[in-house]
């Protein structure tokens, strides 16, 4: 493929990674951020998948099968306790704007200038060599995609002809712009999320495309290569643990806790885990998301392994089967993306991890120097945040020109080749120092220098070094016989101890060495106060709320002090406007208003240490207030302090959430008297009215009979006949009033007894046969035969029958009528149902007739009744446990049912009986 | 108390996690046999940790209320 081609399309990339970048950023300064999303957290994760895992899990598939598998296994396990280990950590870093590991290990330990130094002085070494892995995956990528069909790959003869040292400026030229435009004192950097994300979704899109067409489109899908790979005895072999025992299960092990410390630990795995964390409930999705995505990227590893070697056979080299697979199959613009979607491993690996090196070493290397100059400690008025840019920027360029520089020398070396893994067991050093700080309140900068220094140490030397002597940097001879010819030392088999491969050699002694100096040495005294305030705030970050946030400061300082230190680092205009905005939450009008107390000092403290870490924000802060020393005792005593402020405040919170349910319960219960007196007042208005017409009708006739002395006889009987009836109705009604009132008040006398339903029906049937041969109505009962015995009040219980059975009277049509009672067993049950074949109930009328002075019928028409014969059968029936309904959809006619639980069936009485 | 569970959970699954895909379980899977033409060692390493993802999402995202 024409070099020119390659060239272009990787700038257009790039290009195009700037883009977003700048809209990422274009959108968080317009306050609608395109990274607030889980997913997208989730993808930036996905930074932990570098060219490494691009090139090199396919290169070691095909050497050695699963074995690339660990150091995905590893991030599966660590995110598991994500939820705990890492969402604590987020917590830590927001509140006291900790914006690196460095700062983070330096500042739980007391803000130690010197831990935070060492710290960064680790990542460097263990850094820039993995750094450097990546621009050889490009330099190597491109020279494989560009080579002469059938030639061997060459590299550019000098430096300024090859592109990899163009790729390296142009990143450093990206990571300037994008990680160090402005100073930030929370160092998120969201068009640099954005554009890694994009950078995870092309890697995965172009290694899945690959992968499918290896596995379909040069072979019959999976299973047929798997199944060619088998019938070679040395693929098979890739497929299998091995022969019984030989299986290095340490290796294994030690494999996975490595993956699991680095993914945590990784520079640029704090960056966008920690740092860049937007919202800590993304956690809560990312933390599947991302094994997710490390299992898909993982998915045609073995298939790629396998197909290469099966088509080059078992000489070629599997780490660039990717790129040579498409390539040699005249796949060339497959082949062109997935370079890029290598390059993109690469890229986002670099900007990620040179912008958190970056922030480490000015702010924990630099910066310490800088404030001790004397010269500038006295530049009081200068304006250094301009300056802390510079720095930054050029600390940037300076990582990556070191990671060039290493890799122009390095090559093919061996030194190269392994640092991958020789770089996390460089990070995993920081696992005892952060795990100890953030749940162990005993730990001290003592132990924790201690442990640094002895497992890194133990690391160069058993790691490192030996990696130099097989890249021939280094005489072999003190890897082989031990330094000074003493083979105790031998740096692979220290102190005589064998049968560990280097790697798990290593891991073992230098964490072993690690955390037994940090535990040894934390014990060895009590934790100063610096050290106890800060573990106590580590430690039981979850616990301190915003109000009872216990601080650690006792001195004399002004605002007249603190306001132009805090000008200079951030910006004159930016710390007036902290201040004063601080001002406002304490409820102060003014910035001049606020008092130079402890919590005015932390607040600046916190503002700057976001800026410049928190040991030099300490040394600022130190140097323009008076302070006095603290004791272990006024440590303690301020958080006495605290925890009773603490208390108080919840006390009070507790206070006004019974307040507030108390008045929310009155509220309610005022809500329903208005609605029951309402109701009252419905039902006098129903039972006047309903009283008024029968009133009306009598009072109308007897005054007609009274004013008419001649009325003939026939006509005066017609009219008492009314009068009457409609007497008889009106004290009918005022019965059922009575009685719905006592049923209601719970005055009502029941006389429960045990009674046989059937018979009761069957007896109200007889009760009402006259009415219905009246009518000329059919009535048919349905039973199942044999006593149904339920317990109620047989008066009550006939009342509710009468009244369905003379409501069906009603409502059945003149000719024709029928009316069918059913009593059948339902459950633990009897339910009785009358239904007629009238016009039935209308869908709008059906929810109301169980309601009082609610008939059927409109006003017109309506037959015979008070409206209160319904209301009070449901409440019979509901007294006795049972429900009544209204069947709602008959075939035809009205259908009433009611239901009642079962007292005994007829056998039980027997047996009772017997 | 319900975060304290969703701890309790997560902490279950690291450990079965780990015992799962170490010695000497990661044993149980050496067979030559092939399962829709996979062998089965790399198949079996695949699905648990398809399992390990499930069990995850299902701890995370279930209802909390």
């Amino acid at each position: 493929m024409s070099p020119l081609l390659v060239v272009g399309v990787s700038f257009a990339y790039l290009l195009l990674l700037f883009a977003i970048a700048y809209y990422g950023d274009w959108r968080a300064a317009q306050g609608r951020s395109i990274i607030g999303s889980p997913w997208v957290y989730a993808l930036s994760m996905a930074v932990y998948c570098t060219a490494w895992t691009y090139f090199g899990s396919v290169g070691r598939a095909a050497t050695s099968g699963v074995w690339f598998l660990p150091i995905y296994l590893g991030p599966m396990l660590a995110m598991v306790l994500a939820w705990m280990v890492l969402r604590k950590m987020i917590r830590i870093a927001k509140t006291y704007r900790i914006t690196s590991i460095a700062d983070f290990i330096a500042s739980r330990y007391g803000k130690s200038p010197t831990l935070a130094g060492l710290v960064t002085l680790i990542t460097v070494v263990g850094i820039v060599p993995y750094i450097a892995l990546q621009l050889k995956a490009i330099s190597v990528g491109y020279a494989v995609l560009t080579a002469a069909p059938g030639a061997t790959a060459v590299a550019a003869p000098n430096w300024w002809s090859e592109s990899t040292f163009y790729i390296a400026l142009a990143l450093a030229g990206f990571t300037m712009v994008f990680g160090a435009r402005h100073l930030d004192s929370t160092e998120r950097h969201e068009g640099m999320v954005a554009a890694i994300a994009f950078e995870s979704v092309v890697k995965l899109l172009a290694f899945l495309a690959v992968g499918l067409f290896v596995s379909y489109g040069l072979f019959d899908g999976v299973g047929d290569i798997f199944a060619r790979a088998l019938a070679v005895p040395e693929l098979a072999s890739l497929l299998t643990l091995g022969e019984e025992g030989t299986f290095a299960y340490d290796q294994w092990f030690s494999l996975t806790l490595l993956a699991m410390l680095s993914v945590i630990f990784l520079p640029r795995q704090f960056q966008v885990m920690v740092v860049e964390n937007v919202e800590e409930s993304h956690l809560r999705r990312a933390v599947w998301v991302f094994p997710l995505y490390l299992l898909l990227i993982n998915l045609f590893v073995l298939p790629i392994a396998l197909g290469g070697l099966l088509l080059f056979g078992p000489g070629a080299d599997a780490e660039t089967f990717v790129l040579s697979l498409p390539l040699a199959n005249g796949q060339n613009l497959l082949a062109l993306a997935a370079f890029i979607g290598g390059l993109s491993a690469a890229t986002g690996m670099v900007i990620v991890e040179a912008i958190a090196v970056s922030t480490m070493v000015c702010n924990d290397l630099v910066m310490p120097v800088l404030l001790r100059l004397r010269r500038f400690g006295h530049r009081a008025s200068g304006d250094l945040a301009g300056l802390l840019l510079h720095i930054r920027r050029l600390a940037i360029l300076g990582i990556l020109l070191l990671g060039y520089l290493y890799f122009h020398l390095a090559g093919e070396a061996y030194a190269l080749v392994s640092i991958g893994l020789i770089s996390f067991a460089a990070v995993a050093q920081f696992a005892p120092a952060m795990l100890g700080g953030m749940y162990w309140k005993g730990g001290t900068r003592q132990g924790a220098l201690a442990g640094l220094l002895l497992g890194f140490g133990m690391w160069a030397y058993t790691l490192m070094l030996p990696s130099f002597a097989k890249s021939g940097w280094l005489q072999a001879d003190f890897v082989t016989h031990g330094p000074w010819g003493l083979s105790l030392l031998k740096p692979e088999q220290f102190l005589g101890l064998t049968g560990l491969d280097n790697l798990t050699h290593s891991l073992f002694w230098s964490l072993l060495l690690n955390v037994g100096a940090y535990v040894g040495l934390s014990l060895w005294r009590l934790p100063t106060a610096r050290e106890a305030s800060q573990a106590l705030l580590f430690v039981d970050v979850f616990d301190r709320t915003a109000v009872g946030r216990p601080v650690f400061w006792r001195g004399q300082a002004s605002v007249s002090q603190l306001l132009p230190l805090t000008g200079r680092f951030l910006g004159m205009d930016r710390a007036r406007q902290l201040f004063e905005d601080y001002a406002r939450q304490q409820g102060l009008a003014r910035a001049d208003a606020l008092q130079g107390d402890a919590r005015l000092v932390h607040f600046v403290e916190t503002q700057l240490a976001g800026a410049i870490g928190s040991a030099s924000a300490r040394v600022m802060v130190a140097s323009v207030v008076e302070e006095e020393p603290l004791g272990l005792d006024d440590v303690m005593r301020i958080l006495d302090e605290a925890s009773q402020i603490r208390a108080h405040s919840r006390e009070l919170e507790d206070k006004s959430r019974s307040l507030e349910l108390a008045t929310a319960g009155l509220r309610a219960a005022n809500e329903q008297l208005k609605s029951l007196d309402r109701l009252k007042d419905d039902f006098m208005s129903s039972v006047t009215h309903e009283l008024r017409t029968p009133l009306t009708s009598i009072r109308a006739l007897t005054e007609l009979m009274l004013d008419d002395a001649d009325m003939d006889a026939a006509q005066r009987r017609h009219f008492l006949g009314i009068v009457v009836a409609e007497t008889e109705r009106l004290s009918r009604l005022v019965n059922q009033v009575l009685d719905m009132a006592k049923i209601e008040s719970g005055h009502a006398e029941w006389r429960d007894t045990e009674l046989d339903l059937v018979a009761l029906v069957r007896q109200s049937v007889q009760t009402t046969a006259e009415l219905f041969r009246e009518n000329g109505i059919r009535v048919r009962v349905t039973d199942p035969g044999g006593a149904l015995w339920v317990c109620a009040d047989a008066d009550r219980l006939t009342q509710v029958m009468l009244n369905l059975l003379s409501n069906a009277a009603k409502f059945a049509p003149a000719q024709g009528g029928q009316v069918d009672v059913a009593v059948s067993t339902e459950g633990a049950g009897v339910t009785v149902e009358v239904r007629d074949n009238g016009p039935g109930v209308p869908p709008e009328q059906q929810a109301l007739v169980f309601e009082r002075f609610r008939q059927g019928g409109d006003s017109l028409h309506r037959p015979q009744g008070t409206g209160l014969g319904l209301p009070i059968s449901r409440q019979i029936v509901e007294h006795f446990g049972g429900r009544m309904w209204l069947v709602p959809e008959p075939v035809q006619g009205a259908c009433f049912g009611f239901h009642l639980p079962i007292a005994r069936t007829d056998n039980d009485r027997q047996g009772d009986r017997a | 108390m319900a975060n304290s569970l969703v701890s309790q959970r997560l902490l279950a699954l690291f450990f079965a996690g780990g015992v799962l895909l170490n010695f000497p379980l990661l044993a149980l899977w050496n067979h030559p046999v092939q399962w829709f033409g996979i062998p089965l060692f790399p198949l079996a390493l695949f699905l648990i940790w398809a399992l390990l993802i499930a069990a995850l999402a299902w701890v995370m995202e279930a209802r909390r209320d």
